[in-house]
């Protein structure tokens, strides 16, 4: 056993977990996160997304161990109270989700996404950028347009602060 | 139409959780004192069992039972069923092999559970299976259709003698085999239907909780229909009569047809919390998803259709082989038999049909519905037929097409379904003007100069949804009715609830269901809600698959709805001096007709329950429930066409276009049947160019992770051109047809048809990956 500690969603925590535990195992069993979801175990789904020190990580394939010290934000993490979070607001107005599954990890992936590419994105970076996150309901088409969407009204947001 | 009203585009009520991670699953419950499974499953595809070891496991700390299937034939739970009877043509029933919920002597498939490891958590129930030593026999195993039926193969069921389960037939064989003697022209075609892993993104997981005081259980499921759970655990099972068994389906991520049946493990969830004493957790991983799962297709065809010297289409001819795996699976039995053969007339006038199917057992995963379930086989066989034809005979894929359609409903085909509606000129014509169907040439010519394979290629699909009439079904061999219940309550303030037995996993029935409450009453949905997935609160239900919410479990609200409404009615004219019949139901509000008399529609509610001035006699409440049984399949229909490269150096495909012009009845949600329709495209274009479910020929699975079975990404996949033509269903009052489906039905031979126009040869087997496409062209 070791003691974790790490900041989650604004929040310092410190967690006694056995040492094989996952990042993915502390933020659903210990926190009680259980938005980060578990699709695949082979690092293929993305339904594990989270940010760790401001970069989209798959909770399943690293210890939790090896998260000591970050500053971790998952699903919950994103909105400012009821204000929701640009791209969840776009998930949600594009339809760009039906069963829920896999829309955290998508949600956090695309925020990565429109970050590391200043909000410059079009169809086809966001389509090769969304390879590392499976969706078996939407066919893509509407998380697409919910990315671009999200890129422009992010910029917008970030210009009005 | 209202502002939330039938046919607009209401962003849906059920995003807000899903988008904050406040959704709940299956395994984001915890129950006090949970234990947790962890399940052996035999790495053989076909042994003996000799003995489990299981001493050293139960010595390991948290180690709370290590459980085996003899004890479970031994304390007499049922073993699995298949739900629908078929007749061979010889007149015997089908031949069933026995499966119990785990393997007591004898594993049929790699995956198959022999026994289960009950902890205090999942690691160290993981630990401790490590440790339980299981002793196999190995026997031969056949892997395939092929092996299965050879002569002198490794047989799998005593019960089943040749691994064959049933030899069916449909269809008149004297007029099809006479059709063919007077053919001008005779198109052939063998196929192959691969094999799909259905691989919803929420593997599957089960909670049983048992309180030895009511001898009652509680089992959280991820189920597109706990009322049948709760149905066949009861009554086959034997796990607890009805009444003491709770089943609840909460947020479920994604069915596709395989969260339809009841597996081993929830039985022995069930089971083991009894025998435990304490709650019994399992939740599956991925690998355990492409191992246990039922998968989808495998069906191995030959087929030949006969022309006159006009290009009309005279008869047909099929012989299917269709893998079974190990076992029957729930409703395995129907698929390949009622719910494809029952197709192959297609878009198409053709007189004369004849279809065999012979179903075997293999030593693999056990097949049964997914998305489509039987419709996308018939489909992709008639449409690779007709584009075949049509290269045969030299003449245009469209225009052959149009000249054998049905254009007059409704229509008795010769394999027993009735279309009662559809305009299949209407949805060619819609698909292609979308794709510029009169330009394609010169693109074609365009490409070519560029050094690319430039291809075209059509589906037309139909298909039966709404399923089902429970008459209809039940004389073809169902077990069960397939009517659906809806009750609306409506509270003493006002407020609104639909208790459906309909089950939403991704369908937005949170939204489409309150957008029918919002335009009969003109109340914001916000003042609605819809209650499924839990048998102790809603009376009975069928669940969702076959396409059915609408068509079927919407009709038994919008049924419920117009008692409540007549009740209603009777309480606003009583309180406004009226008559009965001048009442109408305006914004929210009873008035009484050509007046401004008017009662708010939360008034009635509430004189309903304060009950201090009803009309004499009337019991007080608001609330009434129903059920509905169709009188009809419903029949989607649409044409697709994809336009396509092929990189003749690679073998690689890319889209240039793909355009779907569907006809689903009214609609109640325009954006949400986009997205189903997105949904199934993604999934048939999956099957056509990339997945593929594949044993070696010891019956081992070598894509069981997202590592090796190729999942569609965003980036194998196009930006869809969608448009509607509509011809309303008339066998419903709302006229919906269903559109779950319909992507997965007809998008498959779209794109194979595209392909080997592209590189000018037809044989080309699903999934078309570069390597095969590559081979293909540069075959001799």
């Amino acid at each position: 056993m070791s003691t974790v500690k790490l900041t989650v969603n604004g929040k310092a925590v410190a967690v006694d977990v056995e040492d094989r535990t996952l990042l993915v195992q502390l933020l659903r069993e210990n926190l009680n996160l259980t938005g980060t979801h578990v699709g695949c175990d082979t690092s293929q789904c993305g339904a594990c997304v989270v940010h760790m020190d401001g970069k989209a990580v798959k909770s399943c394939t690293m210890l939790a161990g090896q998260a000591d010290g970050a500053n971790v934000i998952t699903i919950e993490g994103i909105a400012k109270g009821d204000e929701l979070h640009p791209m969840q607001a776009a998930f949600r107005d594009n339809h760009g989700l039906q069963c829920g599954y896999c829309t955290p990890g998508m949600i956090m992936s695309a925020i990565d996404i429109v970050h590391r590419h200043g909000g410059e994105l079009d169809e086809t970076t966001v389509r090769h950028e969304l390879e590392g996150n499976i969706c078996r309901c939407t066919g893509y088409h509407n998380i697409v347009k919910a990315v671009l969407d999200a890129a422009g009204r992010m910029k917008v947001s970030q210009a009005a602060e | 139409m209202g502002v939330e009203g039938i046919g607009a585009r209401v962003v849906r009520k059920e995003d807000k959780r899903f988008i904050t991670g406040k959704g709940r699953y299956v395994d984001d419950i915890k129950l006090l004192g949970m234990t947790h499974a962890h399940f052996i499953r035999s790495p053989h595809a076909h042994a003996k069992v000799k003995k489990i070891d299981s001493s050293a496991a139960l010595k390991m700390p948290g180690v709370v039972a290590v459980l085996t299937g003899q004890e479970i034939v031994d304390d007499k739970v049922g073993n699995l069923i298949c739900g629908w009877a078929i007749t061979s043509k010889d007149g015997s029933p089908m031949k069933m092999g026995a499966w119990p919920a785990m393997a007591p002597e004898t594993v049929r498939f790699v995956g198959q559970a022999v026994a289960v490891v009950i902890a205090d958590t999942k690691n160290l129930a993981r630990d401790a299976a490590e440790a339980v030593v299981v002793d196999y026999e190995e026997l031969p195993a056949v892997a395939d259709v092929h092996a299965a039926i050879k002569a002198g193969a490794q047989q799998l069921h005593p019960e089943a003698p040749g691994n064959q389960v049933y030899d069916w037939v449909i269809g008149d064989e004297g007029a099809t085999d006479a059709a063919f003697a007077k053919a001008a022209n005779v198109v052939k075609l063998d196929v192959t239907n691969n094999r799909l892993a259905p691989n919803a993104m929420e593997p599957r997981a089960a909670i049983a909780e048992y309180d030895a005081a009511e001898e009652h259980f509680t089992l959280y499921t991820t189920s597109q229909n706990p009322h049948v759970a709760r149905l066949v655990l009861s009554a086959f099972y034997n796990i607890a009569p009805e009444h003491k068994l709770r089943v609840i389906a909460p947020d479920v991520g994604g069915g596709f047809g395989s969260k339809i049946f009841i597996y081993p493990e929830e039985m022995v969830a069930l089971w083991a919390s009894k025998k435990v004493g304490r709650p019994v957790k399992w939740t599956g991983d991925r690998t355990e998803a492409f191992l246990t799962d039922a998968h989808g297709r495998d069906h191995v065809t030959h087929a030949e259709m006969a022309f006159d010297a006009n290009n009309k289409i005279t008869g047909l001819k099929v012989k299917t082989y269709a893998n079974f795996g190990a076992y029957m699976s729930l409703f395995s039995s129907s698929v390949p038999t009622y719910l494809y053969a029952t197709l192959l007339s297609g878009q198409y006038n053709i007189p004369a049909i004849h279809a065999e199917v012979i179903g075997v057992y293999t030593n693999t995963t056990p097949v049964d519905a997914y998305r489509g379930a039987g419709r996308p086989e018939a489909s992709y066989l008639i449409e690779r037929l007709m584009e075949t034809a049509a290269r045969q005979l030299k003449v245009d894929p469209a225009a052959l097409r149009r000249s054998n359609f049905i254009t007059t409903f409704p229509h008795q085909t010769p394999v027993i379904m009735a279309y009662d509606v559809g305009d299949f000129n209407a949805s060619l014509d819609a698909a292609m003007k979308a794709i510029d169907y009169a330009g394609f040439a010169a693109r074609k010519a365009k490409a070519k100069t560029e050094g690319k394979l430039r291809g075209i290629g059509l589906s037309c699909y139909i298909e039966a949804c709404g399923i089902a009439p429970s008459k209809a079904v039940g004389s073809l061999g169902a077990g069960v009715g397939l009517w659906e219940s809806a009750e609306v309550r409506v509270n003493p303030v006002g407020t609104i609830e639909i208790l459906t037995g309909s089950h939403s996993h991704g369908q937005g029935h949170e939204t489409t269901f309150c957008q029918l409450v919002s335009e009969r009453l003109g109340v914001p949905i916000s003042q609605v809600s819809i209650v499924h997935g839990d048998t102790d609160k809603v009376q009975f239900g069928m669940g969702t698959y076959g396409s059915r919410s609408a068509a079927v479990g919407l009709t038994a609200i919008l049924k419920a709805m117009e008692k409540m409404e007549s009740k209603a009615k009777k309480i606003a004219a009583h309180a406004l001096e009226a008559s009965e019949g001048d009442i109408v139901i305006e914004n929210g509000e009873f008035k009484v007709a050509g007046t401004d008399k008017a009662i708010a529609f939360p008034m009635v509610a509430l004189a309903a329950y304060t009950a201090h001035n009803l009309p004499d006699g009337m019991e007080p409440g608001l609330k009434e429930s129903a059920f509905y049984d169709p009188t009809n399949f419903t029949f989607p229909a649409g044409a697709y066409i994809c336009e396509l490269e092929v990189d003749a150096g690679t073998g690689k495909t890319s889209f240039v276009n793909f355009v779907a012009a569907d006809d689903f009845g009214r609609l109640i949600n325009p954006m949400i049947v986009e997205g189903q329709v997105h949904g199934g495209l993604a999934q048939g274009i999956g099957q056509a160019l990339l997945e593929h479910a594949i044993y070696d020929a010891n019956g081992q699975p070598v894509t069981a992770s997202f590592m090796d079975y190729s999942m569609p990404r965003a980036d194998d996949l196009p930006s869809f051109n969608l448009s509607h033509t509509t011809t309303l269903c008339p066998g419903n009052p709302l006229g919906i047809k269903g559109c779950g489906e319909a992507g997965a039905i007809g998008a498959s031979a779209a794109v194979i048809n595209a392909i080997t126009d592209a590189i000018g040869k037809n044989n080309l087997e699903m999934p078309a990956t570069p390597d095969r496409v590559w081979r293909t062209i540069h075959a001799a």
